[in-house]
């Protein structure tokens, strides 16, 4: 059974993005567009890995990353985090409120790939 | 009216004032003093209003109407500069211990004998015909009395020494003054009691003279009406009312307005009661309106008095100089005539007393003190001991000047009203005037030029008054006054050089003055001053900069002794140990030490204190018999002075430095403060900047590698994707546009073109440039335009970009096809307004401010809604902020949001720049 993934972005064109490459990549994807709509999507269906943004309208990633985190039943859901404030500020507040990863915008594809598949252990 | 009780009755008076004098006097010894006090101060200035105020002024309303009112005019409007001028003088004398007019006058011309003796000469030369004219008053007054209605006042000249009462009233008032003035062995202090007795008498004086006006016009007649329209049915009393309109009827005016003024400052018993005996000055504050209110009430019934009593009597019976006594006794009313008596009694034993004193002050310190310091080893000096001397000395003098004054009357004073002996007085103590006015404001005045103006006023004085009016009563021949010494007719006393158009008061007036004010002027700018001048020179002119302690002048070359028994001498043991005490170092006052150097600060107190007893000038010289070695020299003095006020401005300088510095720190603080908040919006500029243009790179890169790394895609998913591609790059580049245009408009106008311009040819062009936009969109742009111009003035294209980015804005929240777009110009006041409203959404009321942010994006706009830079409003604000303007949304209910841009009209009050 593929694994599932939930893209959250407020942008179109980067869910459009994204969610062509994972699905290449044999993942089941599912979209949100802001923090909100995500929390509905995961309590829903629970994804094995969120690909969070952190500037979103209604509620940030932070936000989102922290919820879920405060939850047991997602523990060892995966979250990656997508910013396009690329400073260490940011990066370390992502990863001490519970992110396995991070991400920086504008991404190379083959990255986001690679740190998908690392995290949720299947090399494909 | 027995004549017993008319004698016994100031008799009894005078011993109710010495026993108030000296209750007063124990009052201040246990330190409960009268004398503190403005109403008491006030009161004791009113010794101005004489007998002469108390008889003359009804005599003078009588023969002249109204133009009795300029000798309290004069006065009144001193009393509006007495905060400026008199506060002067009360500083100076009390730094420099000064003890009366000539004293003053000495001091301020480096201490010279010579002046102070001219003007104690003066000053008893000029008011024995004022001690002379109370007598006359207080003599015919008891006359009037006693022999009402039956005789006339017999003619003081022609009865015997014994039978005249106006000698013996001469010695009774003469031996209250000794009572009054020298009671105390020590000369030095304050005459509290005198004070006391004499603001005693101005109520009893004021308070006669209301009683019997009271009497006389409600009375005796009905009301001030009455008696007015009594005199306006005679036809030769009518003038009386009216203000003299002659060329030398308003000289008099102004000439006894100016005379009264001088008075009221340089009267000796003036200067005594306002000056010597002022101990607060702010007791001047009440003085200065309440001593014109006293003048008012004392005068209010003189012209209803004058008038009743010439209606009364008739012409010619009754001295109008008496009415104020016989209109009570023709009715009979002899308890109001009493009172009316005591009045006048007290109004010219008030007088009396005070000038007398003033006088004998002034006569022992400046005349007799030098003499007799001249012969210092004289037998009676060591005899009875020097402060013993002043004191008997004082006595002698006031006996001798109140003779003076009644050998005067015995003289003249018949012949003459009592208003013009006063007047003769008031010219010629209008004499010190120059020399102390100028001496208190302009350093230059030298000793040589107040020396050549006083004699010069002086004998002009002389010349145009005294001499005439000796020679009126056939003292001196006649016909010199006439036509002039050996018939030279322009040197007419009465008619100086031919000035024959003037009463005599104004003529003397005005050449004294010209002599008098040209000679100080002239000589001053023609002489050099000692050092000793311009160093008192300097401190009376400068007496508000500097503190008492800072005048020293002697370089301290005399021993402890000396100065010890120099002190002991004058003011007596105990206040010379006292003086020692205080400025003798701890350690030196055993005995052996009175051969060691006195403390110049000792030397200086001494003199000060020794100025207080015999008068500035005796005290220099004889602080100068016991000081080996120099005085200071003027530049020495200046140079201690200098030195302390350099030390206070040093200290000024410091505390304003210090002020300076801690306001700078806050200011830099603040500015620090400041620069970090605009570092932090800089760094979060930067940062939004960043993620901004992050965003749509990363759709660009992530499709560029998509289709990069799938050759293989399908037609129309490769075509969506490129789209977006071509998209993203479109808002890049807008973006990056948007930046620096916003960086462009940050940096303010520097490169703006300034033009006043048509706001809606601004919107027609912004219109045409957003056409496209509409019609893509198929909405439509309704401009709703006003027929004329409004011209607003700014750069052009900014205000087209304005337009611009709002009809974007509106056009890009407007659904397609729905509609419409309202632009709407219209004038305003001064303003022009334009509206640009859209039928979208709206905006939520708590971003109504926020949009203006920028990079604010609202947070609960649906995905997929078309999205901006998030600059394009921030870019309108500043536009509308850089032209005085001002730019808010509101949401206009159903029809959606609407932005209102307010600019100033073009050349309005709202633009800063031309």
């Amino acid at each position: 059974m593929p694994k599932r993934i939930l893209i959250v972005d407020d942008e179109p064109n980067i869910v459009l993005s994204l969610e062509f490459l994972m699905k290449k990549n044999g993942y089941d994807v599912e979209t949100a567009t802001d923090g909100e709509q995500a929390l509905t999507a995961v309590d829903r269906q629970r994804p094995d890995l969120v690909l969070l943004d952190v500037m979103m309208p209604r509620k940030d990633g932070y936000q989102v990353c922290q919820t879920l985190r405060e939850n047991a039943d997602y523990a060892n859901m995966r979250i990656v985090m997508l910013t396009a404030k690329g400073r260490d500020v940011e990066r370390e507040k992502g990863l001490s409120l519970g992110a396995d990863d991070y991400i920086t915008k504008p991404f190379s594809t083959q990255d986001v790939v690679d740190k998908v598949g690392e995290l949720l252990g299947d090399r494909s | 009216m027995p004549e017993w009780l008319i004698i016994i009755t100031p008799f009894l008076y005078l011993g109710l004032l010495f026993a108030i004098a000296y209750a007063a006097d124990k009052r201040a010894d246990s330190g409960h003093s009268l004398v503190n006090n403005p109403y008491v101060y006030t009161l004791s200035i009113a010794v101005y209003c004489t007998a002469w105020t108390f008889y003359g002024s009804v005599g003078r309303a009588a023969e002249d109407g109204v133009s009795f009112l300029t000798i309290y005019l004069g006065p009144t409007l001193m009393a509006i500069l007495w905060w400026l001028v008199l506060r002067k003088m009360i500083r100076i004398a009390k730094q420099h211990r000064i003890t009366s007019i000539a004293d003053l006058i000495a001091s301020r011309y480096g201490k010279s004998m010579l002046l102070g003796g001219l003007a104690t000469f003066i000053a008893v030369v000029g008011i024995t015909p004022y001690i002379a004219l109370q007598l006359k008053a207080v003599s015919a007054s008891f006359e009037v009395l006693l022999t009402f209605p039956d005789g006339v006042e017999s003619a003081a000249g022609m009865t015997g020494l014994i039978a005249d009462k106006a000698f013996w009233v001469a010695c009774l008032l003469a031996v209250f003054t000794i009572l009054f003035g020298t009671r105390n062995i020590d000369a030095t202090e304050r005459l509290e009691g005198m004070v006391v007795a004499v603001a005693f008498e101005s109520i009893v004086k004021l308070l006669a003279f209301l009683a019997v006006g009271f009497f006389v016009t409600f009375m005796l007649f009905e009301g001030p009406g009455d008696i007015v329209g009594r005199i306006q049915a005679q036809e030769d009393m009518r003038e009386l009312l009216a203000f003299r309109d002659t060329a030398s009827g308003y000289g008099s005016w102004l000439a006894l307005t100016l005379l009264s003024m001088a008075a009221i400052m340089f009267l000796p018993r003036q200067f005594q009661v306002t000056v010597v005996e002022n101990v607060n000055e702010d007791h001047l504050r009440t003085a200065a309106w309440l001593f014109p209110l006293y003048l008012l009430l004392i005068n209010v019934f003189v012209l209803p008095i004058a008038l009743a009593g010439m209606l009364y009597f008739g012409d010619g019976t009754v001295n109008p100089d008496n009415f104020v006594l016989a209109l009570p006794l023709a009715e009979g009313n002899e308890l109001l005539a009493m009172f009316v008596y005591l009045g006048g009694f007290s109004a010219a034993t008030g007088m009396v007393i005070v000038a007398t004193i003033a006088l004998a002050i002034m006569v022992s310190n400046d005349l007799v003190m030098p003499a007799l310091l001249r012969m210092r080893h004289l037998p009676v000096i060591e005899r009875v001991g020097l402060r013993r001397l002043i004191i008997y000395l004082r006595r002698i003098i006031i006996v001798a000047i109140v003779m003076l004054g009644y050998a005067y009357f015995r003289l003249i004073a018949e012949t003459y009203a009592l208003v013009s002996i006063g007047l003769i007085s008031f010219v010629a103590v209008a004499q010190f005037a120059p020399a102390i006015l100028l001496g208190m404001y302009w350093k230059g005045a030298s000793r040589p030029g107040a020396l050549t103006g006083l004699v010069l006023g002086f004998a002009v004085w002389l010349y145009t008054l005294m001499l005439p009016s000796l020679a009126d009563p056939g003292w001196l021949p006649m016909a010199p006054m006439e036509d002039g010494p050996f018939g030279i007719g322009f040197l007419t006393p009465y008619a100086l050089f031919g000035l024959d158009d003037m009463d005599p008061i104004t003529h003397a007036l005005f050449w004294s003055m010209l002599a008098n004010v040209g000679g100080v002027v002239l000589v001053s700018l023609l002489t050099r001053q000692s050092d000793m001048e311009r160093i008192q020179a300097t401190l009376f002119v400068d007496v508000f900069l500097r503190s008492e302690q800072d005048t020293r002048f002697w370089q301290g070359n005399a021993t402890i002794g000396d100065v010890e028994a120099l002190l002991a001498r004058f003011v007596g043991e105990e206040r010379a140990a006292e003086a020692l005490a205080t400025y003798v170092p701890l350690g030196d006052e055993a005995p052996e030490a009175s051969s060691r150097q006195a403390p110049p600060e000792l030397v200086n107190h001494a003199e000060r204190l020794l100025s207080g007893t015999i008068g500035s000038a005796s005290a220099r010289v004889m602080v100068a018999s016991i000081v080996k070695g120099e005085a200071l020299t003027f530049e020495g003095v200046m140079e201690i002075l200098d030195a302390t006020s350099r030390a206070i401005e040093y200290s000024q300088q410091l505390e304003q430095k210090s002020r300076q510095l801690e306001q700078a720190t806050s200011e830099l603080r603040a500015a620090n403060e400041r620069l970090k908040e605009l570092d932090q919006l800089k760094d979060e500029f930067v940062s939004m900047v960043s993620h901004e243009l992050r965003t749509p790179l990363t759709s660009i890169r992530a499709f560029g590698e998509i289709l990069m790394n799938n050759p293989d895609m399908e037609e129309p998913q490769r075509r969506e994707f490129l789209e977006v591609v071509v998209r993203e790059s479109e808002r890049l580049t807008r973006l990056i546009n948007q930046v620096l245009d916003l960086s462009k408009i940050e940096s303010g106008w520097g490169e703006w073109q300034l033009r006043t311009l048509d706001l809606s040819a601004v919107v027609d062009e912004a219109a045409a440039a957003t056409s496209q936009l509409f019609s893509e969109r198929n909405v439509k742009l309704d401009l709703q335009l006003p027929d004329g111009p409004c011209p607003v003035k700014g750069d052009g294209d900014r205000l087209i970009q304005l337009v611009i980015n709002l009809l974007s804005n509106a056009v890009k929240f407007t659904e397609p096809g729905q509609g419409p777009v309202t632009v709407q110009l219209r004038t305003v006041g001064s303003w022009q307004e334009l509206r640009v409203t859209d039928s979208g959404p709206g905006v939520p009321d708590h971003e109504l401010e926020r949009i203006f942010d920028k990079f604010h994006q609202i947070n609960d706009q649906q995905a997929g809604k078309p999205k901006g830079s998030g600059l394009g409003l921030a870019i309108c604000k500043r536009i509308a902020d850089l032209h005085w303007g001002a730019i808010h949304a509101e949401n206009s209910g159903s029809a959606g949001a609407s932005f209102i841009v307010r600019l100033p009209e073009a050349g309005g009050d709202h633009c800063d720049v031309n």
